[in-house]
């Protein structure tokens, strides 16, 4: 499933820009400890968080993760967005829990 | 080919950036994906832990002819019990790091993890360098 399929299906928010590169998602990380996940989580997975200072952009980058949904609506300032943008992270929010979102991103793509 | 950066140890926010920056420098050569992604990611994480610990320092990444190999120098604290600081979920981080979703204990064994070779030399109240190298 690719991450504007996501989207449609879990109501997700766009953050970032719009004119994104539109990943395959294979796997979902759910985490807020930022060296955890970048040890675990895996090339093109959802991340799912409620962390959301700027140090999660150079996680998702360097991890290489397909892109990063903020749980339970969590304010992202714009300077975050704005560093995202330059290092091509795609950041989406949505108003569930984390769990609840792993459960639909499963439910969605089958991951 | 050498690149040097200089970390920053106070900008929480910038911390990151000379990982980030070696990350696209290896993409535009043409680095296997898998490569790329090992060294970032022990990259970033010694890099942070440059940050947090040693107060800012420098770093050397070279590319040689089948490794590449990244130096990050600190004058820090040093760190006391090597072992004690390689197991997982150690960490000597205060309350304001571990708000920002670091201190996990997780970097040094992540650089572990996905480095192919890394050594420590440190020293008590002189400070650390960490040296990692992933196999081209």
């Amino acid at each position: 499933m690719k991450i504007s399929e996501l989207a449609e299906t879990l109501q997700l928010e766009l953050l970032t820009e719009p004119d994104y590169d539109d990943r395959e998602i294979t796997g979902c990380y759910i985490g807020d400890l930022l060296s955890w996940v970048m040890g675990r989580a895996k090339p093109q997975d959802v991340w799912i968080t409620v962390m959301s200072n700027v140090n999660i952009v150079a996680v998702a980058s360097l991890a290489d993760a397909a892109c990063v949904v903020v749980s339970e609506d969590v304010p992202i300032e714009d300077a975050v967005l704005q560093k995202a943008n330059m290092q091509d992270v795609v950041i989406l929010r949505s108003p569930l829990p984390s769990y609840e979102l792993g459960l639909r991103v499963h439910e969605a793509a089958g991951i | 080919m050498h690149k040097y950066y200089k970390i920053d140890g106070k900008d929480f926010s910038i911390a990151g950036e000379a990982s980030s920056d070696f990350k696209t420098v290896l993409k535009k050569l043409g680095t296997p994906a898998e490569i790329v992604r090992k060294v970032a990611i022990a990259m970033y994480e010694a890099e942070i832990n440059t940050v947090i610990h040693g107060g800012g320092g420098e770093c050397d990444a070279a590319i040689e002819k089948d490794k590449i190999v990244i130096t990050f120098r600190d004058q820090g604290p040093g760190i006391a019990d090597i072992s004690l600081a390689m197991q997982e979920g150690y960490s000597t981080a205060n309350d304001k790091i571990r708000e920002l979703g670091f201190g996990a204990g997780m970097g040094l064994p992540n650089i572990q993890k996905y480095a192919d070779d890394m050594s420590i030399e440190t020293e008590v109240g002189k400070g650390t360098t960490v040296v990692l190298s992933i196999n081209l």
